[in-house]
């Protein structure tokens, strides 16, 4: 396994939009879910999760909401918007493209 | 629909910053809590999982700089850091901070009143439809090629010019000069004297201008026989007639004839040749016809509209070959132009302020660089002071851009406090100037607008990179480790940034140089033209005008009894010591010249023609002004009327026209009347800065003059004379006003102003940078010395003496002084050149100006050398070896 944060650049955001596709999240919650979902293959670390859901917020791909979580605190969850689907599309289309064309190289060697 | 999210986003981020940032705090205190209760959960104890937490979270404050770096506003953060360090950076040194905003403050404030000024009256076009069509016509060649470069026109020739011009959409024409009114109410209202302009009907329509209220002229107005009408300014209708529309199509008195007010100028409507000019009257209506046919009686000013496309070359080619027709016509007569000239109206009214105006607006300039490069100094000498701050601060990782940021911050904000306060300034001096001046061409427009805004803001930007650059080019200095040991133990301070320091001193001072050089050439000019001998006595004389105009003034005889009665009355006033009346005092102009011929002499040959300046004079004009008496006699007080036929000549008219001969006894012809010479009195001066002229003396008696100066010369504080004065001519015509009351000295003051006041503002600007650059010097020098402490306190110790040290550290000031003085003197004397023309009886290249002004500014940085170079020589070895 290599070092948790060597996701390629621009991936770790497609993995947060997927991520919360089907309800918010806070970003404890997201950086376990992608764990969970990898396999505990990817950790995300707080040191490129927060500043890429920020990035992601002022673009307004996601959009924030103060609200009680399951341990009864205050917790900020994130929500896809509707730019953010859009923007979720495109990359994933562009991601399996790009893996496409990796395995090709990959498993022709 | 991204964008609004975007926006709204964008706004949240604006104004809900510090909320934004407590919310990032807590969901990475949330996130934390929630690993260390993980780590709880899978077995640890408290602390170990506290600590586990912490160690997997990495630094939490670059961490939250990072998250916040993805923010929107991030560079308006480290701006308002920025501003917030460079304000408490400046708040250190307030005395540092308040002489730079000051010194940026009248720096930018000079330039921005010169650019408003500069602007509004020189590049703004005139407030008129279509202005690049307008352009000003005169004759040229009118009697003598070179004396005729611009002459007015005559009625004649205008006539001629509007039947056969192919260039112009239409011509117009007025009165040079304006005309002087007296406009009286029917209901015993004060009589008052004003300026007006006769025209020809068609010039407001030519201009674009449409009245405010009522009617314009019409072509049926503008002739003969019609009834008189008359336009008034706004200023006029406001302050006269209380802006009461009723006063349309009611009628006033002008000089004694009726006119009915047709209508009212709009409040922005100036006059373009003469801002003083107050009402508008049909000329074709107010002058006999023998005199608007005239070929010979040049009195107009002619304004046309070219047609589109036409330049004033090609005007100026159409119309000059109309009027070679003409004189080619009238071989007889010589006071028809050979030529024509058209320039743009703007160029003609504004052909004399332009040099002054770009002069006065290069000093500003330089005084603006000249504080620049002080504040620039200042700012190295500060920097030179925190170099230690700086060097560990870029030990400490920071960034070299960051750190000239900061110091770009500092002047900027320095240069934005003093653009306010230039502003202000700015606004304060164009006030001053529009109620010192009013006789400024197009001074009416002068204002500060957006473009003057936005000219000041470029300033300031500019001022702040100068200043910044300049200052922190010192920074750069790559040598950390150097500079760490240097100032913590220092044996004297890096040469370069001394020298940076006395390079830009140099400049400093040369640019001071040239503005001092400039300044006092125009102020020996001025002197010059103070002190130039007008011909006459200036002391203790009152002069006040007067006009005689219509009904019974219209008998000669009247105007005659009018006039010695009044001159015999003033003479009987205790304290006047002589009285006369004459058309023009000295100093008040040119007024008009005409043709004559010696009886005695052969005729001119066709075509030629003698001209000379005249004089409508009293008798006792001579003994009253004390213009001497040369040869023979004044002209006989008892010849009156048709038996007035005595003429006195002026020196130079005699030794121009009668050389070598006896002049008493001789005989003038003018305008077919034939005068005797009875004699010569001393040259007058029509302006200060004009040399005299030949002029010839006709007797006032002869009842044709109708206006003219009365002079009053008193014993003592002849202002006291003005009321008794005032009240004879008011017992004598109630409806008579008089004007312009004021003293010889007051009028010649008048003539001058121009020159007075482009000489004192350069003196001000030249000494304010003469101050500017002293200071330099001084701080420069004191820096140097507080530098080299430990080493003047060793020299000392190993026994240099005083003297040795207070020169050592003298000449190390004076150098940059000597070096900036050589280079300064060598513009100036380019400058001078270009400031030549405005120069009276004053060499561009005057050595007693430039070695005064070598000597002045020697002086003053010896000045500012001598108490830094003093407190080194008395530096105590012991404590000075001690200071670091």
């Amino acid at each position: 396994m290599g070092k948790p944060n060597d996701l390629v650049q621009g991936t770790l955001d497609l993995l947060i939009l997927k991520t919360i596709l089907l309800e918010p999240m806070h970003g404890w919650a997201i950086a376990k879910r992608i764990q969970q979902m990898s396999g505990e293959v990817l950790q995300v670390q707080q040191g490129s999760l927060y500043p890429a859901l920020h990035r992601l917020e002022q673009q307004g791909w996601i959009k924030a909401k103060w609200a009680e979580s399951e341990t009864g605190r205050q917790a900020k969850f994130y929500a896809l918007t509707g730019a953010g689907r859009k923007q979720l599309e495109a990359e994933t289309a562009n991601w399996n493209r790009l893996s496409a064309a990796i395995d090709l190289i990959v498993a022709e060697a | 629909m991204r964008w609004l999210a975007q926006l709204r986003m964008r706004m949240l981020m604006l104004f809900g910053r510090g909320n934004a940032r407590a919310r990032l705090d807590e969901e990475l205190r949330d996130h934390l809590e929630r690993q260390i209760e993980e780590n709880i959960a899978a077995g640890m104890t408290a602390e170990e999982a506290r600590l586990a937490a912490l160690r997997e979270f990495g630094n939490p404050a670059l961490l939250r700089e990072q998250a916040r770096g993805t923010w929107n506003w991030i560079w308006l953060e480290g701006m308002l850091r920025d501003v917030r360090y460079g304000m408490r950076t400046l708040g250190r040194t307030p005395g540092f901070a308040a002489i730079a905003i000051l010194v940026m403050a009248l720096g930018i404030g000079a330039n921005v009143t010169m650019f408003t000024i500069v602007r509004s009256v020189l590049l703004k076009p005139l407030p008129f439809a279509e202005p690049n069509q307008l352009v000003m016509v005169y004759e040229r060649g009118v009697v003598d090629e070179a004396d005729s470069q611009f002459n007015v026109v005559t009625g004649g020739m205008f006539t001629e010019w509007k039947r056969q011009n192919k260039t112009f959409q239409d011509i117009g024409l007025a009165g040079a000069g304006g005309s002087e009114f007296n406009l009286s109410g029917a209901g015993g209202q004060l009589p008052e004297k004003l300026h007006g302009v006769n025209c020809t009907w068609n010039l407001l329509p030519l201009l674009g201008v449409k009245p405010a209220l009522g009617r314009g002229f019409t072509a049926d107005d503008d002739q003969l026989s019609a009834n008189g009408t008359v336009l008034l300014t706004w200023g006029l209708w406001k302050r006269r007639f209380g802006g009461d529309p009723a006063i349309i199509n009611q009628s006033v008195h002008i000089n004694t004839r009726s006119y009915i007010v047709i209508g009212v100028l709009p409040a922005w409507f100036v006059y373009p040749e003469d801002p003083a000019v107050q009402l508008l009257t049909p000329v074709y209506h107010d002058k006999p016809a023998d005199r608007m046919n005239s070929l010979g009686n040049h009195q107009f000013e002619v304004i046309g509209r070219l047609r589109p496309g036409v330049t004033a070359e090609q005007a100026t080619a159409d119309l000059a070959l109309i009027a070679r027709r003409l004189h080619d016509a009238h071989l007889d007569n010589p006071l028809i132009g050979k030529a024509a000239v058209a320039r743009p109206l703007l160029e003609d009214m504004v052909v004399d302020a332009r040099r002054p105006l770009y002069v006065l607006f290069a000093a500003t300039g330089c005084v603006l660089l000249i504080a620049c490069l002080n504040v620039a100094n200042l700012l190295v000498a500060r920097g030179a002071v925190r170099r230690k701050e700086q060097a560990i601060r870029m030990a400490l990782g920071g960034g070299r851009l960051r750190l000239l940021r900061e110091n770009l911050m500092e002047s900027l904000l320095l240069a934005v406090a003093g653009g306010a306060g230039g502003i202000a300034l700015a606004w304060a001096a164009i006030e001053w100037l529009a109620k010192t001046r009013p006789d400024l061409s197009r001074v009416e427009a002068v204002h500060i607008d957006g473009v003057v805004l936005v000219f000041t803001a470029g300033l300031i930007v500019l001022c702040a990179l100068f200043a910044g650059v300049i200052g922190s080019m010192v920074s750069r200095d790559a040598r950390l480790l150097a500079s760490l040991q240097e100032s913590s133990r220092a044996a004297s301070a890096g040469q370069g940034r001394v020298r940076l320091r006395k390079g830009l001193l140099a400049v400093e001072v040369g640019l001071t140089v040239v503005l001092l050089v400039c300044a006092g050439l125009l102020l020996k000019s001025y002197e010059r033209l103070r002190s130039s001998d007008m011909g006459c006595t200036t002391h203790n004389v009152l002069t006040m005008r007067i006009g005689l105009f219509g009904g019974r003034y219209n008998d000669r005889a009247e105007k005659v009894n009018f006039f010695s009665e009044l001159l015999t009355r003033v003479r009987a006033l205790p304290g006047v010591e002589g009285a006369g009346f004459v058309q023009a005092v000295p100093g008040q102009g040119y007024w008009g010249d005409g043709p004559f011929e010696i009886v005695e002499h052969p005729p001119q040959p066709v075509g030629q023609m003698q001209l000379a300046i005249y004089r409508w004079a009293d008798p006792g004009y001579f003994a009253a002004m004390g213009i001497p008496i040369l040869r023979g006699r004044s002209i006989d007080p008892g010849k009156r009327l048709d038996g007035a036929d005595e003429s006195v000549i002026s020196k130079s008219f005699a030794d121009q026209h009668l050389p070598g001969e006896d002049p008493i006894g001789k005989h003038l012809r003018v305008d077919g009347h034939v005068l005797t010479i009875v004699g010569v009195v001393g040259d007058t001066r029509y302006a200060p800065a004009e040399d005299p002229r030949p002029m010839e003396y006709l007797p006032l008696y002869s009842g044709f003059p109708n206006n003219g100066t009365l002079v009053i010369r008193s014993s003592r504080d002849v202002e006291q004379q003005a009321l008794p004065v005032q009240r004879i001519v008011q017992s004598m015509d109630r409806d008579l006003p008089v004007s312009d009351v004021m003293t010889m000295e007051q009028l010649l003051g008048k003539s001058t102003m121009d020159a007075s006041f482009d000489a004192t503002l350069l003196a001000v600007f030249a000494g304010l940078s003469l101050l500017l650059a002293a200071v330099g010097l001084f701080g420069v020098l004191s820096y140097i010395v507080a530098q080299r402490t430990s080493e003047i306190g060793i020299r000392i110790a190993l026994g240099a003496r005083r003297e040795q040290v207070l020169r050592k550290v003298m000449l190390d000031g004076l150098r940059p002084a000597l070096l900036g003085l050589v280079l300064g003197l060598a513009a100036s004397a380019g400058a001078a050149k270009e400031i030549a023309s405005m120069l009276y009886g004053t060499e561009a290249l005057d050595m007693s100006v430039f070695a005064g002004v070598s000597g002045a500014l020697l002086l003053v940085a010896a000045a500012a050398c001598l108490v830094p170079a003093w407190r080194a020589s008395r530096l105590d070895p012991m404590r000075a070896l001690r200071t670091e």
